[in-house]
């Protein structure tokens, strides 16, 4: 029989038993929803520990900051070698080097970016934008602290600039300006940053990532500002290696690993 | 009809709509032949993961999980002082906790959005390697070129 048939059928189960087990959820927008605000008769809710004491301890308004970079320094430490493994598995699956028949694209011979006049409004447009967008994704990272952003946000941004050159123009342009060196060397770089910021306190005989010990090194009064700063390094190793997976994710898959033409 | 819609859809609406946007996703992973609609079934349902965990940290009338910062020396300001409640407040109505969302949602999906794409661009990668090889992403022709690459051995 029709193997859709199936599907639906399992579909429809599994959807009803789903719908059957949010009946007991609590509705949209409730702040005494356990996940808000914790268990009747039992521990009061993390997100209220975050909430109420995580300024005091890191001086960091932006407590999604806060908890990604500090309390749950471990997770996103690993989050960011997750996606530097992907990148190197995309390398290792789809990279290939040196059959430059097998590249189903040529190159073109002119940069639409850069003078060619078949495409002027596309490459006019996009070299006015990328540094738009790329100041814009700065401030995203740097600013994370006190306003919606972080490295994660600002990392997919700055690849995203140069995904733009490579859409507007061809790859070629991009890889230009951010060559296939430049960004493994980055990718590794933002890993070995965050790394460091939790070796360094190591060093000075506290735990991995306990960066409150770094004061003498921020010069800063008080572990608090310590962790403030080390986080917002941290959130530069990790814009460092999601900007640069992003675009070689992109530049592997449109070129079919040749790194040649592209779209 | 309407009675139902009321009672037990309206309280929970956006679970409702989580559940139909997963079951559309595992459908085209089931049912869907081809493999790059079958990533984006899966895309789908992480999709509807997402929002289910964003809906999670809602709160009526609270505003983003960032605390409202008062200058380079909130410290000094007599006004910035009692920001941060020192205390850990119970589940009692009123407590200022309840002005802003929930942050740890936002952090667990804020990772797994970017981890998500990482992990898309190696499923197309893979795609993309099948493709050079048996010159489909048709589920059937692929077993069927995979059996015969078997019985030529």
């Amino acid at each position: 029989m029709n193997p859709k048939l199936y599907a639906s059928i399992a579909v429809i189960i599994t959807g009803l038993v789903l719908l059957y087990g949010i009946s007991d959820f609590p509705t949209f927008g409730d702040p005494r929803s356990p996940a808000n605000s914790g268990v009747e008769g039992g521990a009061p809710s993390t997100s209220l520990y975050y909430i109420n004491e995580s300024y005091g301890a890191t001086k960091v308004p932006n407590l999604v900051t806060s908890v990604l970079a500090d309390y749950r320094g471990y997770d996103t430490m690993f989050e960011t070698v997750v996606v530097f493994a992907a990148g190197m598995a995309i390398f290792a699956i789809l990279r290939c080097f040196g059959r430059d028949d097998e590249a189903v694209i040529t190159a073109p011979t002119k940069s639409s970016i850069d003078g060619d006049h078949n495409r002027i409004i596309v490459g006019t447009t996009c070299r006015l934008a990328v540094p738009v967008v790329q100041i814009f994704a700065l401030y995203v990272v740097a600013h994370g602290h006190h306003s919606p952003g972080g490295g994660f946000q600002g990392g997919v941004m700055l690849g995203a600039s140069f995904i733009l050159i490579a859409l507007a123009g061809n790859l070629n342009d991009a890889l230009g300006r951010f060559s296939e060196r430049s960004y493994m060397t980055l990718a590794s770089l933002g890993i070995i940053i965050y790394a460091g910021f939790g070796v360094l306190p190591q060093v000075l005989g506290k735990n991995f990532l306990d960066f409150g010990v770094l004061e003498k090194f921020f010069l800063t009064d008080g572990p608090e500002m310590a962790r403030s700063h080390s986080m917002l390094g941290v959130e530069i190793g990790v814009a460092l290696t999601v900007m640069s997976i992003m675009f070689a994710i992109f530049a592997n898959l449109s070129s079919r690993g040749t790194l040649k033409g592209g779209l | 009809m309407v009675e139902f819609l009321l009672n037990t859809v309206k309280p929970h609406f956006n679970f409702w709509v989580y559940v139909i946007l997963m079951m559309i996703g595992l459908w085209s992973l089931i049912a869907k032949n081809n493999l790059i609609k079958k990533m984006m079934g899966l895309a789908i349902f992480q999709s509807a993961i997402i929002l289910f965990y964003v809906s999670l940290g809602v709160k009526d009338g609270a505003t983003i999980p960032v605390l409202d910062y008062h200058g380079e020396h909130a410290d000094h300001n007599a006004a910035a002082k009692d920001e941060p409640a020192m205390t850990l407040p119970t589940s009692s109505a009123g407590n200022p906790a309840d002005a802003y969302a929930n942050p740890v949602p936002h952090v667990l999906m804020l990772t797994a959005i970017v981890v998500g794409v990482a992990t898309l661009g190696v499923a197309l990668a893979l795609c993309e390697m099948i493709f050079k090889e048996f010159d489909t992403l048709e589920e059937d022709e692929l077993l069927r070129k995979i059996k015969a690459l078997h019985d030529d051995a």
